[in-house]
């Protein structure tokens, strides 16, 4: 329980191509899906890749397009022009 | 084959320069006459440089994301009024949890619009500054939004009219009303705590995430829509909640027991008035996505006990009575539908007693408590409907002074006791819910004896004047029509009527 | 605890909203009768001191908690009175104030053999 870090995104199809990427380069990442949204859980540490988005747009995504879609998080953040890290004891 | 991402200045350095690199020190006037407000509260700040916004979202940034979302929020909006989207709704009485959700609500974030903007004045730090002043933009943009989903709602409801004149004069509409004003009252570093970090990170997921997921299963696309977008807001608040406690923590030690203090208030306050949110979700929504002992478990219980067990090497602990308020998930939902159901005839949505289906729900979610307690409750209350002796209580119910809610809430480990909690200052005798409530209380009594509690009110001729229909007039609660049961109600005659025109038109 | 206030002198300041001097000669008591928490909280009442405990159980009570089933069952004999948390034997008689209760006074009963809807305590 302790130490497990969340995003919560819609669930449209703006927010898919994001929850796949996180779902893929995650692989201890757990998807729980309710009405509307997705809560994606995680031990420790959470990594959203601009590249992976990217590779499942055909365009460049940037990682502050996060804002669109996410509705809350769990963990301390941290976001520069590759990715957006969730994580403890940052 | 993806192109290659571009290259443009970097986030880090693009942050640098439209934040720290806008601001100066003053030299004609001292700093502290600029900026009068944030030191009194003994909060202790060495270094503001120290200070970072993890998004290191710029207002050029910042402009373009709101844009969007807002075109696409009005698009949907648009879009339910033009295709009479009530009618899709589950059934008529969720329109009830809406109206307490958008009359208790709405308010508070105009009231957070203007105490951010205050905030996006009045703090030293650049960073902080910078994140208040878009803090106060997104508030004010929810009360918007919220305002839209009103005036459509309003059109074919009860209850929402009179939406801004009753958050300053409704018995439990000062419930979240004065939760706000002892926050704005409160310094700026209180005020973040407060709002930003035991509300807006430790708290709104309660109010937002199982709440908009209810709207989205029960057809209520508007809320869903505002919902959600004023929640991807959300998430830049709570990184500035978070931050703020982190900042203040790490400035300076002799700050941890003000901070601390405020974190064990902030919370307790926050789980009472979220007790009308439980009581939302396990009551109103006609379709239910969870109960709220099952959200407490997710989002305080699991998403906190991470939280604060990464706060903890900073010296920080779990609110005081975090366990208390966790074995009130238990209580909580059937205690405040409990009170609404008997003063209906001064509430401005309707109530109703759950079916029997609906009890198999609650027997199945609440197995320590809910049969036991509350269904002898509802069965006693059914009963007496039935001999046409509907249960109304006609006399005012006792107040807590800090939370000002009725002293409905049970002794810790005994639901058959009321709790019972009393204080003396200045002469004069204090009644609360519980310790919680107390200790808040008993730690700022010049604030807290000068609240204005409703019932008192009434006594005190100040509300229209002693009798129902004097006070519900007062309010601008039209009698017969706004409050009341769902059964028997303008609310519901509309509904079945447009109900039986679809089954004939479906042949 | 000293107040933590912007501006010098604000405890000196403070207006308390709810003396009984703001009651037009009335107090508030607050009534509760435990073991039926259908009744969801205490209730509250202005009423002026000089008027008898036993208008109470002749009036106030009968019209407020009378709807309750165990209602009708009451023996008042065995009623059991708190008055701010004391053990109390009211006497009937003689005024509220000169019965111990003041202004924001909370006046607690209990019914013995009598615990709500089925012993359910609602």
């Amino acid at each position: 329980m302790a130490g497990i870090v969340s995003i919560t995104l819609q669930n449209n199809d703006e927010a898919r191509p994001v929850i796949e990427s996180i779902l893929h380069d995650n692989p201890s990442a757990n998807a729980n899906y309710m009405p509307g949204a997705v809560k994606i859980d995680c031990p420790e540490r959470l990594v959203v890749k601009a590249e992976s988005v990217s590779a499942r747009i055909g365009r460049d995504w940037d990682p502050q397009e996060i804002h669109l879609t996410i509705v809350s998080m769990g963990g301390s953040l941290d976001e520069d022009d590759e990715e957006l890290v969730l994580s403890w004891g940052a | 084959m993806t192109p290659p991402r571009k290259k443009k200045l970097n986030l880090k350095k693009r942050y640098e320069l439209m934040t720290r690199g806008l601001d100066w020190e003053t030299s004609y006037q001292k700093m502290d006459d600029v900026f009068p407000y944030d030191t009194f509260e003994g909060i202790k700040i060495t270094d503001w440089s120290k200070w970072e916004d993890p998004f290191r979202l710029t207002m050029d940034a910042y402009w373009k994301y709101q844009g969007e979302k807002e075109r696409k929020l009005y698009a949907v909006l648009d879009s339910f009024a033009q295709n009479n989207g009530q009618l899709g709704i589950s059934d008529a009485r969720y329109v009830n949890a809406i109206k307490l959700f958008l009359t208790g609500v709405t308010p508070l974030e105009y009231q957070a619009h203007r105490h951010f903007a205050h905030l996006g004045r009045h703090i030293r730090g650049v960073g902080p500054r910078v994140a208040a002043q878009m803090q106060s933009l997104d508030e004010l943009r929810h009360a918007q939004t919220q305002i839209h989903t009103i005036s459509h709602y309003n059109k074919y409801f009860d209850g929402f009219a009179e939406f801004p004149h009753m958050h300053d004069r409704v018995w439990y509409l000062s419930v979240p009303k004065s939760f706000f004003d002892d926050a704005c009252s409160a310094g700026p570093f209180e005020f973040f705590t407060a709002i930003s970090f035991a509300f807006e990170y430790v708290l709104t997921n309660l109010l937002f995430v199982p709440f908009m997921s209810g709207a989205a299963y029960n057809g209520d696309l508007a809320t869903v829509t505002f919902g959600f977008s004023a929640q991807s807001d959300e998430a830049r608040h709570m990184t500035l909640g978070i931050e703020v406690i982190k900042f203040m923590l790490e400035q300076h030690p002799d700050n941890l027991p003000i901070v601390q203090q405020w974190v064990d208030k902030w919370f307790w306050r926050g789980h009472k008035m979220l007790g009308l949110v439980a009581m939302m979700m396990d009551y109103m929504l006609p379709k239910r996505i969870m109960s709220w002992k099952e959200a407490w478990e997710i989002y305080f219980t699991e998403a906190g006990g991470a939280l604060f067990e990464d706060l903890s090497r900073y010296g920080l602990r779990v609110p005081k009575y975090a366990d208390i308020a966790t074995d009130e998930a238990e209580h909580i939902s059937h205690q405040n539908w409990s009170i609404f159901y008997q003063y209906t005839q001064a509430a401005g949505f309707h109530t109703w007693l759950p079916s029997d289906e609906e009890m198999a729900w609650l027997s199945e979610k609440y197995p320590n408590t809910f049969d036991k307690y509350y269904r002898p409750r509802f069965e006693m209350w059914r009963e007496m409907e039935a001999r046409g002796e509907r249960f109304y209580n006609n006399a005012l119910p006792q107040l807590c002074q800090t939370c000002q809610i009725p002293m409905g809430y049970t002794e810790p480990g005994d639901p058959t006791r009321i709790g019972f909690r009393s204080t003396e200052y200045a002469g004069e005798r204090y009644h609360f819910c519980s310790d919680g409530c107390k200790d808040i209380f008993e730690n700022e009594p010049e604030k807290f004896s000068q609240a204005w509690l409703p019932v008192h009110q009434i006594f005190q001729g100040n509300c229209g004047g002693a009798e129902l229909s004097d006070v519900l007039e007062w309010y601008h609660m039209k009698n017969g029509t706004d409050n009341m049961d769902y059964t028997g109600s303008p609310d519901q005659k509309q509904w079945d009527a447009w109900q039986s025109v679809r089954k004939r038109v479906a042949g | 605890m000293p107040v933590v206030a912007l501006k010098p002198g604000y405890a000196d300041a403070v207006e308390i909203r709810d003396k009984k001097e703001n009651f037009h000669g009335n107090q508030v008591v607050y009534l509760h009768w435990e073991e039926h928490l259908s009744f969801c909280a205490a209730t509250a009442f202005p009423l002026p001191p000089d008027m008898p405990f036993g208008a109470l159980v002749e009036q106030l009570i009968p019209q407020y908690y009378g709807m309750h089933p165990d209602f009708g069952l009451i023996d008042w004999e065995c009623v059991e009175w708190k008055i701010d948390g004391q053990q109390s034997t009211p006497d009937m008689g003689r005024s509220l104030a000169e019965n111990g209760v003041d202004h924001k006074t909370l006046i607690c009963f209990r019914t013995p053999g009598l615990n709500g809807f089925k012993g359910s305590c609602s």
